[in-house]
């Protein structure tokens, strides 16, 4: 069975969400979680690290440098540096890390750091025993094929998970595992590139990420009044507003509501699509959603060959309708 | 001397073109060309083109724009879209031997070229490929050419005191402001906003230019440079179709409110 080593990250101070992904994803190339550990590079692990030690993993690493403050954002050289020295000392078979902001600047520059190849965006992965090698699945030409690739016998191999693959492991376990300090020397040349400002855009309501509904718009709605609308679904209904790139790159909603391979990855339990085709890009965000729910007016639109329930129409005539008994429904 | 920019680009299959024309080899693990639908350059690549341009536009003293593409075969008129963009120059690494590489031998090949084409003081990514979707080449770009990398810019600026670039990160939830020494790698996403059309004078110009053409011995480089590093086992188009319930009413807005009903019953809302 492979040791497998993931890369987990800290939100708020805690264990992110996704990190949680990891250990799932971990856990089936490796039966025994006592092979999985969780290494966490940032400024500061106080909460975080007693966090990963209730996925139930058999060791914690962390790496606490100043020069990693902000390293989250993936934009700089400390984390590679942080987690290239902490493989080279602990050679584990499998580096795991998230297709997030951090994981998919960082693995790529790790891999080539070391020499060694990174699967991007996996969906699937497996150990094959008899090769002594990761099998993983990854969507490629935006999802409208599906990839295989067998790792050869290069060590670590990379592997980016794609979020809201894998349910999360469970996080709430007794610890088993250790807290282990690593330290690592980080060079000043190394921060040929530094940050000036850092502006995290705080949005009231339900995280998109974390939503359970989600309701979200596209380049068939024309402009942007018809989201104010959609915002007052996603209100009633508890959940959160998204977008298609064709309606955030017109200007109608900003960026941070795209949904997609180049946005956010969801997975709520429905998922509310007007106007939306349902282009493979698109859909590579939100194939952890349970339910899709189309309305489009044209019946040959892709989203209906992924959503459970549509309504082939204008949603300007839809929708107001919709909403309406919504409320009804939500009032009674 | 003016400042110089690379700016890699890549041809790649329409990706605005129907699913229905989607078609793999699975045999050969190779996407089949659609018939009649011409490749395009990458998306992302017209958004660094449009970068460089910008910082051009900004620079009173003139800036060179060079751009490097690697590939089997080129189709003149869609690798020359930069060009009639406005950017100067036009380097094609070409090579039958390039048509299944992965992103390692893309860097090996485009840091080569790089370094025979150079110095220069940018070098301009987008942020990925549509084909494979790997997002890979600039990073690896700037680790074997030892340089800073800065990603997912929305807006880029050459400081004309220091030298330095400065660049707005589009993240996932914000942004950030990175100065960096130069040179540097950058990678920029469609935040930066709609690359320009190319006016009928750059169209013109641009077809009286000739790329520089390199085959990879020019720039150093045999066959096992090129060799894969993972293999791929298997390519296929996944099935897709799901069992859907279209809603019926008299007319729209009942069909609206029967959405919400049925909704409803599957104790969805
Ligand atoms: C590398 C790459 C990455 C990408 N990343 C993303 C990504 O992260 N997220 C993303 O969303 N896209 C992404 N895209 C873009 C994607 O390919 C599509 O272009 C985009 O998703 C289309 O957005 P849309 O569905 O809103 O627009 P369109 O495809 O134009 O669809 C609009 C729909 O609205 C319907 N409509 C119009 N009027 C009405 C009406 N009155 N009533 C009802 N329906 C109506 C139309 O029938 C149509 O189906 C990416 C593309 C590339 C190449
Ligand atoms: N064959 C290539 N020729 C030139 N530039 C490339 C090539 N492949 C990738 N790039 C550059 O690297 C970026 C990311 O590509 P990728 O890593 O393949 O997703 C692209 O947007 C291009 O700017």
């Amino acid at each position: 069975m492979p040791k497998v080593l993931i890369a987990g990250e800290v939100q708020d101070g805690k264990l992110a969400g996704v990190s949680g992904e990891l250990v799932a994803a971990a856990l089936k190339l490796t039966g025994n979680p006592r092979d999985v550990s969780i290494a966490l590079a940032c400024d500061d692990a106080a909460g975080s690290a007693e966090n990963a030690l209730a996925c139930g993993v058999g060791s914690v690493y962390v790496i606490e440098h100043p020069a990693l403050k902000g390293a989250g954002q993936g934009g700089f050289d400390a984390p590679v540096t942080a987690f290239v020295a902490l493989l080279n000392a602990e050679k584990p078979d499998v580096f795991l890390m998230a297709r997030t902001d951090f994981g998919y600047n960082v693995a790529p520059r790790v891999a080539f750091r070391l020499g060694v190849p990174v699967a991007q965006d996996c969906i699937d992965l497996a150990w094959d025993a008899a090769s002594n090698a990761a099998v993983v699945t990854r969507p490629v030409y935006g999802g409208n094929a599906m990839a295989v690739y067998r790792f050869k016998e290069q060590r670590p191999q990379i592997v980016i998970v794609r979020p809201k693959t894998f349910e999360p492991a469970a996080s709430n376990l007794s610890p088993v595992g250790e807290i282990k300090r690593f330290g690592v020397e980080i060079p000043d040349s190394h921060s040929r590139a530094r940050l000036v400002e850092s502006v995290k855009e705080q949005r009231a309501g339900v995280r998109l990420e974390e939503a359970q509904v989600v309701v979200a718009g596209g380049r068939g709605l024309g402009g942007p009044e018809p989201f104010k609308q959609l915002q007052d679904l996603a209100s009633v209904l508890g959940g959160a507003l998204g977008a298609s790139r064709a309606a955030c790159d017109a200007g109608w909603i900003d960026h941070s509501h795209q949904i997609g391979l180049t946005g956010k990855s969801i997975g709520p339990r429905v998922y509310i699509t007007v106007g939306i085709s349902g282009a493979s890009q698109h859909m590579a965000g939100c194939s952890g959603a349970k339910t899709i729910v189309a309305i489009n007016r044209d019946p040959d639109a892709n989203i209906f060959k992924e959503a459970r329930y549509g309504v082939v129409g204008d949603w300007q005539k839809i929708l107001p309708a919709f909403i309406e008994t919504v409320r009804e429904i939500k009032r009674s | 001397m003016p400042p110089r920019i690379a700016v890699c680009v890549k041809q790649v299959p329409d990706p605005d073109a129907p699913a229905s024309t989607f078609k793999v080899d699975e045999s050969a693990r190779r996407v089949i060309t659609a018939p009649g639908i011409p490749p395009v350059v990458n998306g992302f690549d017209l958004h660094a083109t449009e970068a460089a341009l910008r910082i051009k536009d900004a620079h009173a003293g003139g800036v060179e724009i060079t751009v490097l593409s690697v590939g089997p075969s080129f189709v003149m008129e869609v690798i020359k879209k930069p060009l009639s963009m406005g950017a100067d120059n036009l380097i094609l690494v070409e090579d039958a031997a390039l048509a299944d590489v992965d992103a390692h031998a893309t860097v090996t090949v485009l840091a080569a070229a790089l370094k025979k084409a150079g110095p220069f003081d940018l070098i301009l990514c987008g942020r990925q490929a549509s084909d494979w979707d790997n997002a890979y080449v600039p990073l690896g770009l700037a680790e074997v050419l030892g340089l800073p990398c800065v990603t997912l810019a929305r807006k880029v600026d050459l400081l004309k005191e220091s030298g330095k670039v400065r660049v707005e990160r589009s993240l996932t939830d914000g942004y950030q402001v990175v100065e960096s020494d130069s040179p540097a790698v950058i990678t920029v996403s469609n935040e930066l906003g709609e690359p320009r059309y190319p006016t009928l004078r750059g169209i013109m110009a641009a077809t009286r230019k000739q790329p520089s053409r390199w085959k990879p011995a020019d720039i150093g480089l045999n066959a096992a440079a090129l060799a894969p590093l993972l293999s791929l086992e298997r390519l296929f188009v996944p099935e897709r179709q799901k069992e859907i319930e279209l809603i019926r009413g008299e007319d729209d807005a009942d069909a609206g409110r029967k959405l919400a009903l049925r909704l409803r019953e599957a104790k969805l809302i």
